[in-house]
């Protein structure tokens, strides 16, 4: 296990690498002249030069690249030959000449609001989907099966952007129920907190829920069908014992996969719901960025949302192999 | 076989007039119709049939396995004095396990894969016993020994998937036989095994058999371990017993067509290699639409001997041919002994 985990960890590692050269090769490929962003409207050529320089992007790209990697894991130095010269410690991700601020800097501020948003709403679809999903596998065919199984259709055809324009007017414009979401940190102002976050959680629960709760459902009815339930039967086992210890174990233990992806995911930037709600987090910095052709930001996002994966498929897969015994790592 | 001591004891298990039936959306699945039959303690009762005969819904009628929401069930079971079908869920959980337990055809799918298999054994003693955990494991590891689990001591802590499919058998008759029932119900034990490792098998829940006292039930469509092991045989097609017998008058005087099928088409070391085996033309009847007379009479290659073709609508009732020997049919005694004799005589010496 050890040697596995260690083995993965150099894997990871090596896919990182490959990772940092996708992505900025492909973001620096893109038609447009970082150049050119960085001053306004009225800007003379030999100004767009002369930033060129300053920024570096006279380089060849390889070249480029060596600093972007190098300042991952030394830090570097923008703008070294002018008066303010601006330091980026490692692990640099790299300087926002439109927003004058470091990459990391802004992901680590947006970070916390997109991970607050996705482990509240991995809570709510994860235990209300379970919960739903075995009552539905429990009463296989009649109408409480029915009733779920309806409700998880609908929940599944309506797109987040309707929900959450539907929760906003009714909840928070006709009936004034909740203030207009604004972000503040949990441990600064609880309540305002739980105020803001609660109609996002439910949206962004909304979807996941109702795949989750099909996915519980099926999963359930799958193994109660399964020889080892019936010998926990024949054994004389209390009822409660079956489902919970014989039944739900084994079906329920491949949702891991499912929902450690799924929840990497969202902790990337749910870009949908945080625009929806303006909240300030990876989802927005996202959107913004590309709408503001922020290259070094877009860089900086899309390899942090991507570690993120990488690391959550280590740990689903360690997990796994932790939970169903038949899985062997070598 | 019928000295009065015997006479006086009733058997351990009598089941009567056993029906279930499954209604589906295509209609009543008749699975079992009418069953009747009974076994004595320590002997060892085969049912024989295809696929979809009913055979295993009997067995799971009596360990308490059928959805009683699903399925319509009449008729009695008497498990040592005790009425099982009417035995509120509780009473019944309490039993199963302890009194009667049952080991299944798949050993591979039958235990839980998450789960090491001391831990599945014990959860056993634990259903049903207050019994320390220290002193369950003890005992769980002494039955592993005795069903001839080698390194039992290692192999306690074994998953399933560590183990061979005949050791994983072995586990699921330690587990069905750690709380000493009365009845175990073997639903085609050996099916899934090599060849090798199905006379292993048989040989230890025979051996255990006689060393627990246990009655068994053994299910099988394998008409060619029934001899070894069974005191006596009953015959299912179509959901209904159609003959059953002590085992040598069944292999010696079988009466039922159907039965005699199957003996036929079985293949035997002692029989000329020419004879080409006979299979049963056509298949088992839908248990959906059971033909309204005899239920093989659609495969029954003397159907034309009844007259008044009361096969196709009169349904045979289950007769004495002899004391301990029932057939369902409606050829006349004499009709299908002679139909058997000469049908055996050409299975045992080809051409003689």
């Amino acid at each position: 296990m050890v040697a596995y985990t260690i083995r993965r960890l150099l894997l990871m590692v090596a896919l990182l690498f490959a990772l940092t050269a996708a992505v900025f090769f492909l973001f620096n490929m893109l038609p447009g002249d970082p150049a050119r962003l960085t001053c306004g409207k009225a800007c003379s050529p030999s100004v767009i030069e002369a930033n060129r320089h300053r920024l570096g992007y006279d380089q060849p790209i390889l070249t480029q690249y060596g600093q972007f990697l190098g300042g991952i894991f030394f830090g570097r130095t923008f703008s070294s030959d002018s008066p303010q010269p601006i330091v980026c410690n490692a692990p640099c991700l790299g300087y926002s000449y439109s927003r004058h601020q470091q990459v990391l800097t802004m992901i680590l501020n947006a970070a916390p609001v997109t991970f607050w948003l996705a482990v509240g709403a991995f809570v709510v679809w994860i235990s209300i989907s379970i919960l739903l999903g075995i009552f539905a596998a429990l009463n296989h065919g009649r109408w409480p099966d029915r009733l779920v199984m309806g409700i998880s259709l609908v929940g599944y055809s309506l797109p987040s952007f309707f929900i959450g324009l539907l929760l906003i007017f009714f909840v928070i414009l006709k009936f004034n129920w909740l203030p207009f979401p604004a972000y503040v940190s949990p441990f600064v102002n609880p309540v305002g907190f739980l105020k803001t976050m609660i109609l996002p959680w439910i949206v962004l629960a909304f979807l996941n829920t109702a795949f989750y709760m099909r996915l519980t459902r099926n999963q359930v009815l799958e193994t109660f069908h399964e020889d080892y339930v019936r010998t926990a039967r024949a054994k004389g086992l209390p009822e409660r014992t079956i489902v919970v210890k014989h039944a739900l174990r084994a079906g329920l233990t491949p949702l891991v996969t499912a929902a450690g992806m799924d929840l990497a995911a969202l902790l990337g930037g749910a870009v949908i719901t945080e625009s929806i709600f303006s909240l300030p987090g990876l989802g927005s910095l996202a959107v913004n960025s590309v709408l503001q052709s922020d290259l070094p930001l877009i860089t900086g996002i899309t390899l942090f949302s991507s570690t993120l994966i990488i690391f959550a498929n280590l740990v689903v897969d360690l997990l796994y192999a932790f939970l169903d015994p038949r899985v062997t790592i070598a | 076989m019928t000295s009065p001591a015997r006479a006086v004891e009733p058997p351990l298990l009598s089941v009567k007039n056993l029906s279930v039936a499954f209604p589906t959306e295509d209609g009543l699945v008749q699975a079992v119709d009418d069953v009747s039959f009974s076994v004595e303690k320590g002997k060892t009762l085969a049912i024989v049939g295809e696929s979809g005969s009913g055979k295993s819904v009997t067995a799971q009628a009596i360990m308490g396995l059928i959805d009683r929401k699903a399925a319509r069930m009449t008729g009695e079971i008497w498990l040592d004095g005790q009425e099982l079908i009417g035995l509120p869920a509780d009473e019944m959980q309490a039993l199963r396990g302890s009194q009667v337990a049952m080991i299944f055809q798949d050993p591979m799918s039958s235990l839980h894969p998450f789960y090491r298999v001391g831990a599945q054994i014990t959860e056993a003693i634990f259903a049903h016993r207050s019994v320390g955990a220290k002193a369950a494991r003890a005992e769980a590891l002494e039955m592993l020994q005795r069903v001839g689990i080698p390194a039992a001591e290692r192999r306690i802590d074994d998953y399933p998937h560590q183990l061979s499919g005949g050791m994983r058998q072995r586990v699921m008759i330690a587990m069905a036989l750690i709380n000493k029932p009365a009845l175990l119900i073997a639903d085609e034990p050996t099916t899934a095994l090599d060849v090798t490792v199905q006379a292993q098998i048989l040989g230890l829940i025979g051996s255990l058999q006689s060393e627990f006292q246990i009655t068994v039930i053994m299910i099988t469509h394998d008409l060619g371990i029934v001899a070894d092991v069974a005191d006596d045989v009953a015959v299912m097609y179509g959901g209904r017993i159609v003959e059953v017998a002590p085992t040598s008058v069944l292999y010696h005087q079988p009466e039922m067509p159907y039965t005699l099928g199957l003996l036929s088409s079985v293949p035997r070391m002692d029989r000329d290699v020419s004879m080409r085996l006979e299979p049963i033309p056509g298949n088992p009847p839908s248990p959906i639409r059971l033909p309204p007379g005899c239920v093989f009479a659609p495969r029954c290659k003397y159907v034309d001997r009844v007259p008044g073709g009361a096969c196709a609508s009169a349904r045979p009732e289950l007769l004495h041919a002899a004391p301990d020997h029932l057939v369902r049919c409606h050829l006349p005694s004499e009709e299908r002994q002679q139909i058997a004799q000469d049908l055996l005589r050409v299975l045992a010496g080809g051409a003689a």
